[in-house]
């Protein structure tokens, strides 16, 4: 599929694909949903971000018409996702995170039956899925691995004509092969100009496919925006070598970190103060300078990094731009993810 | 300092130092010790059940050798008739008819089939459960032989069937049952013993044919089911068949009448045989994995498949035809000795008694109260079938499925379609079974129409216990367990309310209790209707529930 269009297919439509506001949602005595809120544009992929238990499921149940909000307002493609649910269900696919099939049934009939049942299937797109997926369609639910039943999830939804895709971790199980495989047919959807909500923590995934993000923690929409709109709002870690000491630094406002070492410096500094911070150091004199945006990591640490020092990791708020540094945050971030599951 | 000894990870199953890490048979002991504590519960249950099943039918075993030689006589004549022997066993024990040959006769198949279930669901619960859900191989990755699973399963299945063993051989001299030696109770304790050896033999090969449990047990049940049916077959039609069956075996050992060891040799033989066989097709796979190939099915749904009660037909046919398959049997049993009632029940008076409330001749009346039997049989069918959508809901498959088209009353009433439905003709099945057969015994073919008649009577009850099964899943989701209450009160108030003399608001609270009892009684179309309506209530009622309630997530 060669992407002829125009960056954003259908630019205008005056509705959103999704718009939700103020949802709460109360278990018992947890309170999963805290007044999220959250709009898709028409047209754009959007990532769901948030550890486990952070609603993402929840909110996804609510606009499906499985379960009921406490309070607040949901709009699926202009309508009411608990009244007009059927009606809705003709025109989205979901991929639930947690795929379980009918034992007895086989992947193809568990695919035939879902995608028939929301209203037909392409035959040609079935079988290109399946072959691109390398899924056997002949053996029965009972003898899946986890994975394969995602892919008979993943085929269903996607070999249909919905406009809107609703998916809910749709890869924990694949292997990195189908990842590429999953990222290529979802470009491929959001070309044809369907919209996609994205629920996942797979970070690289969601840098790759996403338009716009929304992070969710606690049940509330804590950041929502374009990355770029993000980075901008956080830090960018720069490493130099100046020809003179890089001295006068520490006098700038919103640098953080400074760390010095002979002509050799590393600090991060906030997006409002990156002009000023590099005017200084091209006083100095460069020899060399890498910069570093915020990876994807480091825009959740910030929301989560209460949890994390109460499991008692450090984190100075510094985004650091080694790949050492970003795979520790890569493995913080699953602690914060099991932080805010307990 | 003997610290790097000291630190290695002390495995107190499988000691380093004995030199037999590379044993096949390594971390047996460990794993036997680890059965046992899993089974703690489960064993202990299984073998008490058997043993006070035996010991419970000491009574009736006692009534049927009477003292009186007339009587004995008459006995005899009816427990020889072929539907009696198809039930218990070799007519030779009534050569000799004691209170302790009658248990044997009546007890020794029964017995069979409960060691036979006991050893089966035990080793395939340690072997091939544990490779599908993949704890196996976490348990082979250690110091385990290849051998030692199956080793540590056949051995957890041996101790019980041979504690079952001495249980028996301990308690039958004891427990007030005439004519029961010592010997004669030791030789029925090891026939229980080794009739449960070969079962568990018989699931050593099936765990290794099939990847899957289900399939696994489901073979060898197929066998105990087939050696109980050739038994049955021979014990009626020509002996030699019998000795195809290793029940048949063990039954011919004769205890308390014989008294003849050497029909267990060739069971034990067997035993030996399918145990070896286990484990040499347990060298030719690998884990997790079955000798036969998996059964693959479709690539693609049918139209039939993608229609939602289509659909929900689909899912609900391996109980529909079991059920079935049982209501056949059960009808066909009972109708078999439709014919012998009056002679059956000649000396049983407050049964007698009992039937006689309900009007009619004896038959009638028997009928009746077979067919109550019947109803209540098939209302568990309905109960399951009513409560798969919520099986269904708590296993996280329905989210996909109502995320689709599909609305939720369709969804719930594609079900109810194969729930309601499907009861009703499991019903009748049963219901024209006993009719046919009973018509055979008594020589009346008018009975075929008017048992079946009487069955389908029971149709507006069977629709109320699903109608009830569905409100609770629609209100209250987690209670749905009470829905079984229904056929549970319905058949003690209905079965032994007559014999209890129980007041009649009892019976009213059954909706099983308003059914006219047909062929004894007259027809009353009142009580079915507002059967019926009622039924229909508690069906809108509950749906209307699940229409607004939230979905439970997995």
């Amino acid at each position: 599929m060669n992407a002829s269009t125009t960056a954003t297919p259908s630019a205008a439509p005056s509705t959103p694909a999704i718009s939700v506001s103020g949802l709460v949602k109360t278990f018992g005595r947890t309170r999963a949903l805290d007044g999220l809120d959250l709009e898709v544009a028409t047209g754009e992929v959007h990532g769901f971000l948030g550890p486990n238990g952070a609603g993402k499921s929840t909110t996804l149940r609510i606009l499906l018409g499985l379960l009921r909000a406490d309070t607040g307002t949901a709009r699926l493609l202009g309508a009411d996702p608990w009244h007009d649910a059927v009606a809705l269900h003709r025109r989205l696919a979901y991929v639930p995170g947690d795929v379980e099939l009918w034992p007895n049934l086989t992947g193809g009939e568990a695919i035939d039956l879902l995608a028939r049942l929301r209203g037909g299937i392409d035959a040609g797109k079935r079988a290109e899925l399946i072959e691109r997926f390398d899924l056997d369609p002949t053996k029965k639910g009972r003898s899946y691995s986890k994975g394969n039943r995602q892919k008979v999830a993943i085929i269903a939804a996607l070999a249909s004509d919905a406009e809107l895709l609703l998916l809910d971790e749709p890869t924990s199980g694949l292997d990195p092969l189908m990842e590429v495989v999953f990222q290529d047919v979802i470009l491929q959807a959001k070309a044809q100009g369907r919209t996609v909500l994205l629920s996942s923590h797979i970070l690289s995934q969601v840098e790759k496919l996403c338009d716009r993000v929304s992070i969710v923690r606690l049940g509330r929409t804590v950041q929502s925006g374009t990355l770029g709109e993000m980075r901008h709002l956080t830090r960018t870690t720069i490493e130099a070598e100046t020809d003179g000491p890089p001295t006068g630094l520490e006098e700038l406002p919103g640098v953080h970190n400074l760390r010095t070492d002979g002509d050799r410096v590393h600090f991060a500094v906030d997006g409002a103060h990156l002009g000023a911070a590099v005017r200084h150091l091209s006083g100095i004199g460069v020899r060399s300078l890498v910069s570093h945006p915020p990876t994807l990591e480091e825009l959740m640490l910030r929301h989560y990094g209460d949890e994390l020092s109460e499991l008692g990791h450090t984190t100075s708020g510094a985004p650091s731009g080694t790949t050492a540094d970003a795979s520790a945050g890569a493995s913080a971030d699953a602690a914060a993810a099991e932080g805010s599951a307990r | 300092m003997s610290t790097v000894t000291e630190t290695a990870p002390r495995t107190g199953a499988v000691p380093d130092r004995s030199g037999t890490a590379g044993h096949p048979l390594a971390g047996t002991g460990a794993l036997f010790r680890f059965a046992l504590r899993r089974d703690r519960v489960r064993l202990p249950a299984w073998v008490l059940a058997t043993l006070l099943f035996t010991l419970a039918s000491v009574n009736k075993a006692t009534q049927m050798a009477p003292d009186d030689p007339q009587k004995r006589a008459d006995m005899v004549k009816t427990l020889s008739g072929p539907a009696m022997l198809a039930m218990t066993g070799p007519e030779h024990y009534l050569s000799q008819l004691t209170p302790a040959s009658a248990l044997s006769l009546m007890m020794l198949g029964y017995g069979a089939i409960l060691t036979g279930l006991m050893s089966v669901l035990t080793v395939v619960r340690h072997t091939r459960a544990d490779e599908e859900s993949n704890i196996a191989e976490l348990v082979r990755s250690g110091v385990v032989g290849r051998h030692a699973t199956l080793t540590s399963a056949l051995a957890v299945a041996a101790s019980a069937n041979v504690l079952l063993g001495l249980l028996l051989a301990a308690a039958l001299p004891g427990a007030g049952l005439e004519g029961a030696t010592t010997g004669g109770a030791l030789l029925y304790g090891a026939a229980h013993t080794v009739i449960g050896l070969v079962f568990a033999g018989v699931a050593a090969v099936t765990v290794q044919l099939s990847a899957h449990t289900r399939a696994a047990s489901g073979m060898a049940l197929a066998v105990l089911g087939a050696s109980y049916g050739l038994r049955a077959a021979g014990d009626v039609g020509t002996e030699a068949v019998s000795w195809v069956s290793p029940i048949g075996w063990i039954q011919r050992s004769y205890p308390f009448v014989d008294d003849r060891w050497w029909p267990l040799l060739p069971a034990l033989a067997l035993a030996l045989v399918a145990a070896a066989a286990g484990y040499a097709l347990s060298t030719r796979r690998d884990v997790g994995a079955g000798i036969l190939p998996p059964r693959l099915g479709r690539p693609s749904a049918t139209e039939a498949l993608t229609n939602p009660v289509g659909f929900a037909v689909r899912l609900h046919r391996g109980l529909f035809l079991g059920f079935c398959a049982g209501l056949l049997l059960l009808g066909a049993m009972y109708g078999s000795i439709l014919g012998d009632v009056d002679d059956m029940l000649k000396d049983l008076d407050d049964v007698r008694e009992a039937l006689a409330k309900a009007g009619g001749t004896l038959v009638e009346s028997f009928a009746s109260t077979v067919m109550l039997v019947v109803a209540v049989v098939a209302a568990l069918f309905v109960v399951m079938a009513a409560l798969r959508p919520r099986s269904e809901e708590t296993a996280g498959r329905v989210e996909p499925l109502l995320a689709t088209g599909l609305s939720r009353s369709r969804w719930l009433g594609s079900h109810l379609v194969a729930a309601l439905g499907g009861g009703t003709l499991v019903l009748a099945l049963g219901a024209l079974a006993l009719g046919l057969t009973g018509a055979a015994s008594a020589g009346d073919g008018g009975l075929v129409a008017e048992l079946l008649g009487a069955g389908l009577a029971y149709a507006p009850a069977l629709w109320v216990t699903g109608g009830f099964a569905v409100l609770l899943f629609g209100w209250a989701p987690r209670a749905t367990a009470l829905a079984w209450a229904v056929p549970a009160y319905g058949f003690v108030v209905g079965y032994l309310g007559k014999l209890l003399d129980l007041p009649g608001w009892l019976n009213d609270l059954s909706p099983f209790g308003h059914v006219p009892q047909l062929p004894a009684s007259d027809m009353r179309w009142t009580p079915m209707v507002l059967l019926t309506l009622v039924a229909a209530a508690l069906i809108a009622c509950g749906v209307a529930g699940f229409r607004r309630r939230d979905l439970d997530a997995k």
